[in-house]
């Protein structure tokens, strides 16, 4: 019986058109803007000025609180300008603005191909080497890593769930990591149990991914077999379902264990790592390299076979470029998103430059995206069926309507996940998790200043 | 291209609408709708043309002149409501029976409550029971007039009401049953009397059997309905055999199986949970076999389902669904 | 059979009394001492409930005006200095005139000053709209116009125009209660004073991005040029974060401003006759009225002496 999460879900079809399409490396543009909103938390502060010279791996911006991370330059030249441009929302923030020159890295990078499966002795150098490289999860919130590495001494990790789910349609680029840079990932995924002390890591994988599922086990059992520090590395195969590659689903899946409410998964004692993420933990580590490239697919039903395509970028590549570069934005899109269908963004401004965490441009014809004019709520309970946080989107959406924070709390709108399960069952055609998500953001601030001043 | 559409996630959409639901439910009901036209003929015609078509004139009128709102008979939900009463009627009840049930069933009870999704009640069954109410000799009148299968119009009643009768008369159930040369083969394919959609038990299994593969309801409703049924005639029955009839029989005659399948699971009037559906599913089966055993009348389902409707909102309240991590 | 009769009539009578008795002493139990005056206030409030005074209902604004040592902080803005009077009168305080608001949309990005770039296919609520991104059009400030204040004001005070998809407020049913101003999360509306014969000015943009870009986006966005903040002869116009604000406790209402906006961003409202053009500049004075030509040319030829005192009342406000 292969494992899932035991509440809701859904399963649309999964749509991973590029999965066939090796990872390329996109040539450099001429011109890099590198945002200093990368990760979650404070804003990274730029620290060089127009007209410095940067090199390739050269930090220019600097973590500003406990929650915050290092960004670096992905490219090597001239600083033109440090100030406002919008992002993929259009909203304005400070980007770094580099004009490209051919590649000069930084001193100690080490750019070989060559497989290190030694892992170091010192945890602390290993989370400095994390933390100075700029990690963060690339899974979709991008929480900076090394925090999350470092659980508070109270709580114990017990175990390390990578997760290579990739649960959402058409997104294909974990899965191609996974193929291509399988030893790097267990590398990683054996990094980061050492630092977290735990024995047991495991890479769950969907069912859908069988060749990613026989390369990871393969990859693992090779470790195992020729180097340290790979015991308890396992990979589970899981059921396909959305969203099974949420935290504290994937939590529910592989350890049956259930976060409780506005709780933190190390409660349980799990830590969850995206593969990618691990794939960065593995290139900071043992190669000394920042966190300035990542894989990201271009797809959707529109675009021609031959342009399905999984391409490694570099953090500061304007979207435009790459669609540019992959031969235009289709004539049939009617909507590009930057993430999957469920979970990403609607994006409105094409010029915005790729993240650490850019993981697709997907487009989506008008037939596939536009939403369909509301009607009566027959109240059928798909949503509640749905929602694998047992919630009642029906109910909450119709108090976050009139308003009525008090009630949303008692219904625990906190714990929505954003996962759009409710939205997209909803035979009605009722936007739920659109007024969902906005009196969920009004409920954790109400609840946040309600235990602020007590503390 | 032309300018993009942002919105928030999610981008995508499953393929089902309301429409598409209610459609399915039509083409659940064929099967029934078959049998009791081949069996009852033109009377069946008759009346399952006057209901679903006042039905549909009605919430056009409604929606149109009084709620001003935007048309609704496109979801095909008004179908629904029309077939179904349609399928609850005795076949020889007259036309203007049906349509009073109709305007009953769209103009009162579906639509002062503002239409789909906020009636408390089934429609259906509540025009039934209004209609049983107001009209007593028509809706119990179960004259079986000439259909393309049975040549002949016979009199009759349902095996419900004969067995009920023999009861009081102080027959033992061996003897009613070889009185009317009752065997469950025929409930299967076509019960000896009753109303339009009831006649055949395998038309309405054939019907749920579609709703389950399409996904349109699931069971926890109509077999906690059927366990129920089971559970508690199979008591009395085991008490006192001459007495009570025994559970297949309380299954598969009467409304037990229609009113399982199609009313008991209307969206609109059912709980939301799984474990409110079994509660409300218990409830309507406990109350059938109470109303049957021992009240006055002898079929209860659409009593039972209309008493359960009203505790609906109840049910939601008390039996939430599991919520994650909160244990 | 007279038996019967008799006894129901005794039992239902006892079964009442007994009720009366554990009813009457239940609510003695249970009552709750209130000042008397708490009820006599709430009687003089409009009855509104709408929240402008910053309360929960005319209830909770009688309770908190009983309880408070004067009325200086508790003001009602939707029964304004009358309803306060009375309230005074009712509690025996003193009462300080205010002078009466109304909401004002600092907003002109009509579709034909401000297009769209792009299509918003949410659920049409600013609130969602805002938390998404910055909206459908360049202007990351202006309104969004999916009508939140609309379905915020109690009084049916604002509607949307179809037209410029931008909310226009009634004066004559504005109670300046501020629900609206509350909804709108771009803080387009704001309560300004209402003005002598409603007469005001304001400047009607909230864009703060530089002027360059801010021009770009809409025709008539305030481009922080500060030429107002010269003009003003009474120091009422302040410029910050590149847009003009008028401060009205200031404005002396002599639109000097309204002519030199070189965008016509600045709006005069219930002024009999257009803002007088200042001699020398009568050629670079065409720019003091693309507000007008904009808002009078689709409906007829522009005829400023006399659509223009009634046309932005229409449309800007």
């Amino acid at each position: 019986m292969k494992k899932t999460f035991s509440i809701g879900g859904v399963h649309p079809d999964d749509s991973k058109i590029a999965a066939g399409s090796k990872i390329e490396v996109l040539p450099l543009p001429k011109t890099v803007y590198i945002s200093m909103i990368q990760h979650l938390g404070a804003p990274a502060k730029a620290v060089v000025a127009p007209g410095d010279r940067v090199r390739t791996g050269q930090v220019i911006g600097e973590p500003t609180g406990f929650i915050s991370a290092y960004v670096h330059s992905s490219v090597t030249g001239t600083v033109k300008s440090v100030g406002l441009r919008k992002d993929l929302n259009g909203i304005p923030v400070v980007h770094v603005e580099i004009e490209v020159e051919p590649d000069e890295w930084m001193d100690g990078i080490d750019t070989t191909d060559t497989l290190v499966t030694d892992i170091p002795e010192d945890r602390q150098f290993i989370l400095d080497r994390i933390k100075n490289n700029g990690v963060v999860g690339l899974g979709g919130a991008t929480f900076p890593t090394h925090v999350k590495l470092c659980p508070p001494p109270d709580k114990k990790a017990e175990c390390l769930i990578l997760n290579g789910a990739e649960c959402e349609p058409y997104l294909t680029s974990d899965y191609r990591i996974m193929l291509e840079k399988s030893e790097q990932i267990v590398v990683g995924a054996a990094i980061m149990k050492k630092v977290l002390g735990v024995s047991r890591a495991v890479i769950g994988i969907e069912e859908n991914k069988p060749e990613a599922i026989a390369k990871m086990t393969e990859t693992v059992s090779r470790l195992q077999s020729s180097a340290k520090g790979y015991d308890g590395i396992e990979v589970m195969t899981l059921k396909k379902k959305y969203p099974q590659g949420g935290e504290k689903q994937l939590i529910d899946a592989v350890m049956h264990r259930q976060v409780k409410s506005m709780g933190l998964p190390i409660d349980v004692g799990a830590v969850v790592q995206n593969v990618a993420t691990s794939l960065a933990v593995y290139d900071a580590v043992q190669k000394n390299m920042p966190l300035i490239s990542n894989t990201l697919t271009v797809t959707g039903n529109c675009l021609p076979a031959d342009r399905q395509k999984n391409y490694m970028f570099r953090i500061g590549y304007p979207l435009s470029y790459i669609a540019e570069y992959n031969g235009g934005v289709p004539e049939a899109a009617a909507k590009i998103v930057s993430g999957g269908p469920m979970m990403g963004k609607a994006i409105s401004n094409l010029d915005a430059a790729t993240q650490k965490g850019s993981s697709s441009l997907l487009y989506l014809t008008e037939e596939q995206t536009a939403r369909k004019s509301e009607s009566n709520c027959i109240r059928c309970g798909k949503c509640a069926e749905a929602c694998p946080m047992g919630l009642e989107p029906f109910l909450l959406n119709k108090l976050a309507r009139n308003g009525m924070l008090e009630e949303l709390e008692q219904n625990a709108v906190q714990d929505c996940i954003e996962c759009g399960c409710c939205l997209y069952s909803c035979p009605a055609n009722i936007p739920l998790l659109d007024m969902i998500r906005v009196a969920k953001g009004e409920v954790i601030r109400a609840m946040r200043a309600r235990t602020a001043p007590k503390k | 291209m032309n300018k993009v559409l942002v919105s928030p996630s999610p981008h995508i959409h499953a393929d089902i609408s309301t429409a598409r639901i209610m459609r399915d439910v039509v083409i659940a009901l064929l099967p029934s709708v078959v049998v009791s036209i081949l069996y009852y003929g033109w009377s069946s015609v008759m009346l399952l043309a006057v209901s679903v078509i006042t039905c549909i004139l009605v919430e056009y009128l409604v929606t149109r002149f009084l709620l001003k709102n935007p048309c609704t008979i496109s979801d095909w939900s008004a179908a629904v409501t029309g077939v179904l009463l349609a399928l609850n009627l005795p076949p020889a009840c007259p036309w203007w029976v049906a349509m009073i049930g109709a305007i009953f069933a769209i103009g009162v009870v579906k639509m002062t409550f503002g239409g789909l999704g906020q009636n408390l009640f089934n429609p259906a069954i509540a025009a039934r029971v209004f209609l049983l109410v107001s009209f007593p000799v028509a809706m119990t009148n179960w004259a079986r007039p000439a259909g393309f299968l049975n040549v002949d119009a016979t009199s009759g009643a349902t095996l419900l009401g004969t067995v009920k009768e023999g009861l009081a008369k102080g027959d033992t159930l061996n003897q009613i049953f070889t009185a009317n040369d009752f065997s469950y083969l025929q409930t299967l394919f076509v019960n000896i009397g009753g109303s339009a959609g009831e006649i055949s038990a395998l038309a309405i299994l054939i019907g749920f059997v579609y709703l389950l593969a399409r996904k349109v309801i699931r069971p926890h409703i109509t077999l906690s309905i059927w366990a129920t049924v089971i559970v508690f005639s199979g008591i009395f029955w085991l008490i006192n055999p001459d007495q009570y009839t025994d559970p297949l029989f309380n299954l598969l005659t009467g409304g037990v199986l229609l009113g399982s399948v199609f009313m008991a699971t209307d969206y609109v009037t059912s709980p939301m949970s799984t474990r409110g559906g079994i509660v409300f599913g218990v409830g309507i089966g406990l109350l059938t076999m109470l109303i049957r055993y021992f009240g006055s009348y002898p079929e209860g389902v659409s009593f039972a389902i209309l008493i359960m409707n009203s505790v609906v909102p109840l049910i939601n309240k008390a039996f939430k669904q599991k919520k994650y991590g909160r244990a | 059979m007279t038996t019967t009769i008799i006894w129901t009539i005794v039992a239902v009578t006892l079964l009442g009394l007994l009720l009366a008795v554990v009813l009457f002493l239940v609510a003695k139990k249970f009552k709750v001492e209130e000042d008397p005056r708490i009820d006599e206030v709430e009687k003089v409030m409009p009855g509104a409930n709408c929240g402008g005074c910053g309360f929960a209902g005319c209830r909770a604004f009688a309770q908190a005006c009983v309880n408070a040592p004067n009325l200086d902080n508790n003001f009602c803005p939707v029964g304004g200095n009358e309803v306060m009077k009375k309230v005074a009168a009712v509690l025996g305080m003193e009462v300080k005139e205010k002078a009466p608001m109304v909401a004002v949309v600092r907003c002109n990005g009509t579709c034909e000053n401000r297009p769209k770039t792009n299509v918003y296919d949410g659920y049409r609520s600013c609130k969602v709209m805002a938390a998404l991104y910055t909206g459908d059009t360049g202007c990351a400030y202006g309104c969004l116009g999916c009508g939140d204040c609309v379905a915020a004001c109690q009084f049916g005070a604002i509607s949307m125009d179809p037209e410029t998809g931008l909310p226009v407020v009634d004066e004559e049913k504005c109670t300046g209660c501020g629900a609206c101003a509350k909804a709108c999360p771009k803080k387009v509306i704001e309560l300004r004073n209402k003005g002598p014969k409603g007469r005001r000015v304001f400047v009607s943009c909230v864009n703060m991005e530089k002027g360059a870009a801010a021009r770009k986006a809409c025709k008539v966005a305030c481009i922080g040029c500060g030429k107002c903040e010269k003009e003003c002869p009474f120091g009422a116009i302040t410029v910050e974060h590149n847009v003009a604000y008028i401060d009205f406790n200031k404005c002396k209402l002599c639109r000097k401003c309204v002519v030199v906006c070189p965008t016509g961003a600045i709006h005069d409202v219930n002024f009999p006759t257009p803002a007088p053009k200042p001699k020398p500049a009568a050629a670079p004075a065409k720019p003091a009225e693309p507000k007008a030509e904009a808002a009078a040319a689709p409906v007829s030829k522009p005829a400023p002496a006399k659509t223009e005192p009634a046309k932005p009342e229409n449309k800007e406000e």
